[in-house]
């Protein structure tokens, strides 16, 4: 058990071993993921109100640290940078080098048990396969990861139904659980590693007994309970297989933008491509890489055309992917149940709602007219 | 007689045919040889045969305006020429020039289309025929009408 | 040292090749014989491709074309459709491109042993199955009928002409080309690759077919495979979708569950069918 005011020596413990301390911090209206040097930085006190294309901060009755759910960012951005160089070199390789640093290694400080599963989905991708890709690596390898578990469930979130929360179970250095019962402001804090367990060393706590544990127990009951959507996973990969021409693709697509919002909030969308860039004199070259999205018209792009032209193909693919495909490729879900993609679609489409309507009209080949607000 | 019998047996087009269709058929039979380079049929003319080709091979092929003649289709053993001559207006659509030496039996068309109105079963099965074959024609050219091939379409490995 | 595979970055992780040779195959199709750098000992299977990266232009998949069982330079096909396979198409010997590979899957050469094999290529479709054909008249005695049915659009387009007559020569092959359309000067035949699976020599209970060409050939080929007698099962194609990474990672390249990278691109029909059926997809 650490008290508030010692989380600071935690805080120190890890930055004294080189880590790059990043955690959420106000900025801009919302919570986001930022380097931070102290526990001042955090976002004590705030909360988050979340429902389709909406977002606010509130001000909590407390001082709560982790009292919100999760901001547009996960910690993709710093795993799999939005742009990066890959490599430049001249045609002579002698001065050819790989993309820079990442610099000293990172440190999350409180990720989510739906972020630590779409961190696990990431290094499946990234790490898992046939493959390594080295940009993702090297700033994989060694990230010192501090968990929070939710104290409180966001008006989107569904990690429930995707088996992915709320409490954190395994993929962390350290689990922390806020708990402002009866007054005191204290973290029950749990080693998942040895390194973790040798930074709690150095911090001042107290064993955690009984009563502790319960309330951390019933804080992680609360969240649970208190989920903002839920989403049947029975069968759903044949369901939205056997369901491919359904009518409620037509439907979402009146109302889909294409923007891609969705891709780049998601903690698990993958895609990116890749430009290669020469300079005027042709013989210097350097390979970027940026996150891509299926929403583009570039992304499904042979000759004569795109595959995926409509874009109620490309809803149904970014849709059939998550929660489908992503099945059939990597071996789980590719959904974790954070709701960003419901709070950060600017007309509020929500993957719940669009699944549960395909099921509850499963193989209906022809007019179905839900009505939308 | 024998020999055109026992001829149309051995062609796939009509070989399956009961024993005494093919007599009757016989009928309308001839055996015929054309040399390399030579027509059996110009485009616009009175279409009143059927050649079922026992060897060499046939181009199908149009020559209009300034372009030289066009191969569209090659025709060969084992294979039938065409079918225009057993719908209106009974004109050749194409020219039929031998590409390599043919020995083919041929079918007057007028007998063929007599015989038809007598036995309308016999008319039947061999609509049935000519119907498979010109939707095969149909595809083939349906296939080639998209111009898989061409550069907005083909493959770039 | 890694296999060449595991080399993701192009012209960092390893040597560039050299060009060693180039051949003129058609008006916009180039071969490369590419040579790798010393050290480097590269092998492949039938089917499978290499990215090509041309220095500061980009990288394309090429499938590899030549004789698998050779040493020594190896062999690409490349037609020239835009920025990077332009670059490429216009190398000159002595020249350096950037090579990994080998990625992918690769025809069932093993499974089709004791059987007829039916090779069926549209266009551009014949290098990704030219090293099957060297793999099958290498080893002749463990298949029984061979057959090449190949389509091109003109007969100025026909790929590997030499080799092609060549092959036709043989007793022990059996190859049909045809072309969309022809000049008058053409005596060879004139109509589309399916026109001619009914005269091809082959026992549909025993055949395995081979189909690469563009995706509606393919469609209309495998069509009248299945009306000659063939199941699913026996039928394997080479598909393309937009490959980036050739690693699985870039997400391009999905066809459904399928990522065209590293499940193909050589698939058998039978569980792609219903994704190909798909509109879209």
């Amino acid at each position: 058990m650490i008290v508030r005011d010692d989380l600071d020596q935690l805080l120190g413990a890890i930055a004294r071993r080189g880590f790059r301390l990043i955690g959420p911090t106000v900025r801009d209206g919302a919570i986001v993921y930022d380097d931070i040097s102290s526990s001042a930085d955090l976002p004590a006190g705030w909360t988050d109100e979340q429902d389709g294309g909406t977002y606010r901060l509130r001000r909590r009755d407390d001082d709560a640290l982790f009292g919100y759910a999760v901001g547009p960012q996960s910690w993709k951005r710093y795993l799999f940078p939005p742009t990066s160089v890959v490599w430049r070199s001249g045609q002579d390789r002698a001065a050819a080098e790989a993309e820079a640093e990442a610099g000293p290694p990172m440190a999350f400080i409180g990720v989510r048990s739906c972020e630590l599963r779409a961190i696990a989905i990431q290094d499946r991708v990234f790490l898992g396969g046939q493959h390594v890709d080295p940009v993702y690596a090297g700033r994989r390898e060694g990230a010192f990861l501090v968990a929070v578990n939710c104290g409180t469930a966001g008006g989107t979130c569904f990690c429930v139904s995707m088996d992915a929360g709320p409490k954190a179970e395994s993929g962390f250095d350290l689990a922390l659980t806020e708990l402002m019962d009866g007054g005191r402001h204290e973290f029950l804090a749990e080693a998942g590693t040895g390194r973790g367990a040798d930074v709690l060393s150095e911090v001042t706590s107290r064993p955690a007994g009984r009563p502790d544990t319960q309330a951390a127990d019933l804080v992680t009951e609360r969240t649970a309970a208190s989920m903002g959507r839920q989403l049947d996973t029975g069968g759903i990969k044949n369901l939205l297989y056997d369901n491919f021409e359904h009518p409620l693709w037509d439907d979402v697509a009146s109302r889909c933008l294409t923007c891609g919002n969705c891709t780049m909030v998601c903690p698990t969308c993958f895609c990116f491509s890749i430009t290669d860039v020469n300079d005027l004199t042709g013989t210097q070259a350097e390979q970027q890489r940026s996150w891509d999205s299926c929403f583009t018209m570039d992304h499904s792009y042979v000759h004569g055309g795109s595959v995926r032209a409509s874009s109620r193909s490309r809803y149904r693919q970014w849709m059939t992917h998550k929660l489908a495909t992503w099945i059939d490729q990597f071996g789980t879900s590719g959904c974790v149940g954070c709701g960003r993609c419901i709070t950060w679609c600017p007309v509020g489409i929500d993957i719940t709602e669009e699944a549960a309507a395909i099921r509850a009209s499963d193989g209906k080949a022809g007019g179905d007219n839900r009505g939308h607000a | 007689m024998d020999t055109l019998e026992h001829e149309l047996r051995n062609h796939p087009f009509l070989g399956d045919l009961s024993p005494a269709y093919l007599t009757l058929l016989a009928g309308c039979a001839a055996n015929v040889h054309f040399p390399a380079g030579a027509f059996l049929f110009r485009e616009g003319t009175p279409a009143d045969q059927c050649f079922l080709l026992r060897k060499g091979k046939v181009a199908l092929e149009i020559a209009a305006g300034g372009r030289g003649p066009l191969i569209i289709q090659t025709v060969a053993a084992g294979e039938v020429t065409g079918f225009s001559w057993l719908l209106e207006p009974h004109l050749w659509q194409f020219d039929g020039r031998v590409i390599e030496p043919v020995s083919a039996v041929a079918l007057d068309g007028r007998c063929l289309r007599a015989k038809c109105e007598d036995d309308p079963r016999l008319g039947f099965e061999l609509m049935r025929r000519f119907a498979t074959l010109a939707t095969g024609r149909l595809q083939s050219a349906r296939l080639r009408l998209l111009d898989v091939y061409g550069t907005a379409h083909a493959t770039s490995r | 040292m890694q296999p060449l595979a595991e080399a993701v970055r192009p012209w960092l992780d390893r040597e560039p090749w050299r060009v060693a040779g180039i051949r003129q195959e058609s008006r916009d199709t180039v071969s490369l014989e590419l040579e790798p750098p010393a050290g480097c000992t590269f092998s492949f299977l039938p089917g499978q491709f290499n990215m090509l990266y041309a220095f500061g232009v980009g990288e394309v998949p090429i499938s590899v074309s030549g004789d698998p069982a050779t040493v020594g330079p190896v062999l690409h096909t490349i037609r020239d459709v835009g920025a990077v396979t332009h670059a490429l198409c216009t190398l000159q010997p002595g020249q350096q491109v950037g090579v990994r590979g080998p990625y992918g899957t690769h025809w069932p050469m093993a499974e089709a042993e004791g059987g007829d094999v039916l090779v069926l290529a549209g266009g551009v479709g014949l290098p990704p199955l030219r090293p099957a054909i060297y793999h099958l008249l290498a080893h002749r005695q463990r298949y029984r009928r061979i057959a090449l049915l190949y389509g091109a659009r003109t007969p100025g387009d026909l790929l590997f002409p030499g080799e092609l007559a060549a092959w036709r020569g043989r007793f022990d092959l059996y190859v049909q080309v045809t072309v969309d359309a022809a000049a008058e000067d053409w005596r060879g035949d004139v109509g589309v690759v399916p026109d001619f699976i009914g005269l091809a020599p082959f026992d549909p209970a025993t055949t395995t077919a081979f189909v690469v060409g563009p995706e509606v050939m393919i469609l209309f080929t495998v069509r009248a495979l299945i009306r000659a007698g063939l199941r699913d099962e026996q039928i394997f194609l080479s598909t393309e979708r937009n490959m980036q990474c050739a690693t699985g990672m870039c997400g391009h390249c999905q066809l459904g569950p399928f990522l065209v990278c590293r499940d193909g691109p050589v698939f058998c029909y039978r569980p792609l069918a219903p994704w190909l059926r798909r509109r879209e997809a």
